[in-house]
């Protein structure tokens, strides 16, 4: 019996997302009476792959293979069955990004073993085995039983938060038996993102909307951002108009994100642009109109001209870090 | 060639979301249902490649697994351009049910391409296409954001977390997409509508096999607490509240 984590590696690098992962790994394990085993599919050093043991994990897998450079939904599932069956798991935990969305549908039908996606919390109950995910794109909960002896779970992120344990880990190599069969999709070109940082794995991100009138006026935003190293964003109207582009729009048709602080500026906060950011921790809005639905999500308001209370804001933000 | 879409029928994403039964049901009371947003863009594409692939996709089917209730919106589909559809009669319990029973009901159908949206906008499960992928165990392409096809020859451009690539496959395959796969969802007119009546819905009875998760309850989320509001020439005490008291920066 264990709890097998898979922890996606970027370029031969974790992420936050990856120790938050193994942080909750481990203290399911720990509910379970069990340890967390930590896998790893890519080529990742040493330094790093032990890098998993400072957040619990008590051994680590490691699966290097050519074939496996890009993901490839079917060997990658079959490469995480084959481990979790050796492992003798009966919860295999993911994250509930693309990657994670791209295998723990795989692993849950090859293991016959019942998957909750966008799990938020620890169980509330191991017997029946029963854990917490949003529903209707964040305006409810659901608490979800899976009746299998094996449990595929997928985590939302942000939402369990990092804990750090000293554990030396073990570090074991996997081959894993993989066939001509298994790699029928193939990678011809990529396209990397690069410099920034990611909207997704932004701590703070600021955010403008059609109140923002045109993009010649996203300078403060941008700014801001910069000062926080954090990510911008926009409504989906903004991106439509052409004046940021497609990657930046966040809501139920964009990308739905989870930062510590969203700034919205000149958003009115329709439900469909809330239902992308309403995990965020803190929310501040900033709006001409008194009445705009954003008030009614955020945790701090101003009421009045995004053109003038942005720049303020870059100003008090830098004398703050001034201060120190 | 042979293209199937998934359709998952959920409530129009604008309904207030409620609970009966001791918070243990969703109440359906007074809900305007509809095809989940991603499905729609599906098969807007769908129809799409279709249309530019000069005959050589003959057929967009579409398919669903739920009960009569699922009926409309199945039209729906019909009357936006699919020319068939099957509908897998019983309660969509899970995914895993879900997917085990379009598996079966597809199996011997040729389907070249299957299209599933990334998520139902209900439950939020993310998992129905992926795991007919692993059921029929045919390759599937995740996060896709564009489906073209040029002589024959298919590309799919994926989302990953930092960038996107370009991918092919072999055929058949699923394709789980999400944002970009079209631009506006097609509107069915009046004589698709009328069309829609005629087209074959077929209805089928369910494979045997149960689902492995059940839904034990439900909760609302907690009220939120009012927000405070700073004076727009006090900016100076927003960032300061930020600071010491949220602690975000
Ligand atoms: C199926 C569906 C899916 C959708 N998905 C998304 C989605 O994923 N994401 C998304 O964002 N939208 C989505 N939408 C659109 C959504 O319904 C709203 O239309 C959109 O979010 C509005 O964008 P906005 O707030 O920028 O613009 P508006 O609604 O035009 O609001 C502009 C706001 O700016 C304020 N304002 C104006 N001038 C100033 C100023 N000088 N200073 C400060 N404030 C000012 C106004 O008071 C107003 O509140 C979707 C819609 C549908 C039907
Ligand atoms: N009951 C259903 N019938 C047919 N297709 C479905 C059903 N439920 C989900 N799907 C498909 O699977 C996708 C993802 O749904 P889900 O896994 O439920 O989030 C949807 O966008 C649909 O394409």
């Amino acid at each position: 019996m264990s709890v097998l984590v898979y922890t996606e590696n970027w370029d031969g690098k974790f992420k936050k997302l990856s120790y938050e992962l193994v942080s909750y790994a481990t203290a399911l394990a720990k509910e379970l009476g069990t340890s967390a085993t930590a896998l790893s599919i890519g080529n990742v050093d040493e330094t790093e792959l032990k890098s998993l043991g400072n957040y619990g994990a008590s051994k680590i897998i490691s699966v290097s293979d050519d074939r496996l450079a890009n993901l490839v939904n079917s060997a990658y599932s079959k490469v995480i069955a084959q481990v979790a069956e050796k492992e003798e798991a009966n919860v295999i935990v993911f994250s509930n990004n693309f990657g994670g969305k791209a295998l723990a549908p795989g692993v849950s039908v090859k293991l016959k073993a019942g998957l909750v996606a966008g799990v938020t919390a620890l169980p509330s109950s191991i017997e029946p085995f029963t854990v917490k995910k949003a529903v209707f794109t964040g305006k409810a909960f659901a608490n979800v039983v899976v009746k299998s002896d094996k449990k595929v779970l997928s985590l939302a992120r942000n939402s369990f938060g990092i804990s750090e344990t000293d554990n030396n880990a073990a570090i074991e190599i996997f081959t894993p038996e993989l066939s001509d069969g298994d790699f029928r999709t193939n990678v011809k070109d990529v396209t990397k993102v690069m410099g920034k940082v990611l909207l997704m794995d932004a701590e703070i991100v600021v955010s403008g909307g059609r109140g923002m009138k045109g993009p010649e006026n996203w300078g403060p935003i941008e700014e801001l951002a910069e000062l926080f190293g954090g990510a911008t964003a926009c409504s989906r109207p903004v991106s439509d108009e052409g004046w940021r582009p497609h990657t930046e729009h966040t809501g139920q048709t964009g990308k739905i994100i989870a930062p510590n602080l969203y700034i919205a500026a000149g958003i009115s906060g329709a439900i469909q642009h809330v239902a992308g950011v309403s995990s965020s921790k803190c929310i501040v809005a900033i709006n001409k109109d008194p009445d705009a639905p954003i008030f009614e999500v955020a945790d701090y308001g101003i009421v009045g001209d995004a053109m003038k209370v942005l720049p303020q804001m870059v100003e008090a933000v830098k004398e703050l870090k001034a201060e120190g | 060639m042979k293209i199937l879409v998934c359709i998952s029928n959920v409530p129009d994403t604008t309904t207030k979301i409620r609970f009966v039964d001791d918070n243990k049901a969703f109440d359906k009371n007074g809900v305007q249902w509809i095809i989940n947003p991603w499905d729609e863009l599906a098969l807007t594409r769908a129809l799409e490649l279709k249309e530019a692939s000069g005959g050589a996709i003959e057929k967009i089917s579409v398919i669903t697994v739920g009960t009569k209730d699922a009926e409309p919106v199945m039209r729906k589909a019909l009357a936006i351009g699919a020319d068939d559809g099957i509908r897998v009669d019983t309660e969509a319990k899970d995914a895993y049910y879900v997917a085990m029973q379009i598996a079966e009901a597809i199996k011997d159908g040729g389907y070249d391409m299957i299209l599933a949206g990334i998520e139902s906008s209900d439950y939020n499960g993310s998992a129905v296409g992926r795991m007919i992928a692993e059921f029929l165990e045919i390759p599937s392409v995740s996060s896709v954001s564009k489906i073209e096809m040029e002589g024959g020859n298919i590309s799919l451009k994926r989302e990953i977390d930092g960038g996107t690539e370009v991918m092919e496959t072999e055929l058949p395959f699923v394709a789980i997409v999400q944002k970009g796969i079209a631009l506006e969802p097609r509107i069915p007119n009046m004589r698709g509508i009328m069309m829609a009546r005629k087209k074959p819905l077929a209805v089928v009875a369910p494979a045997d096999g149960d689902a492995l998760t059940e839904f034990a309850g439900f909760e609302l989320p907690e009220a939120k607490a009012a927000c405070k509001m700073v004076d727009e020439d006090n900016v100076k005490e927003l960032v300061n509240l930020l600071h010491t008291e949220a602690k975000v920066i």
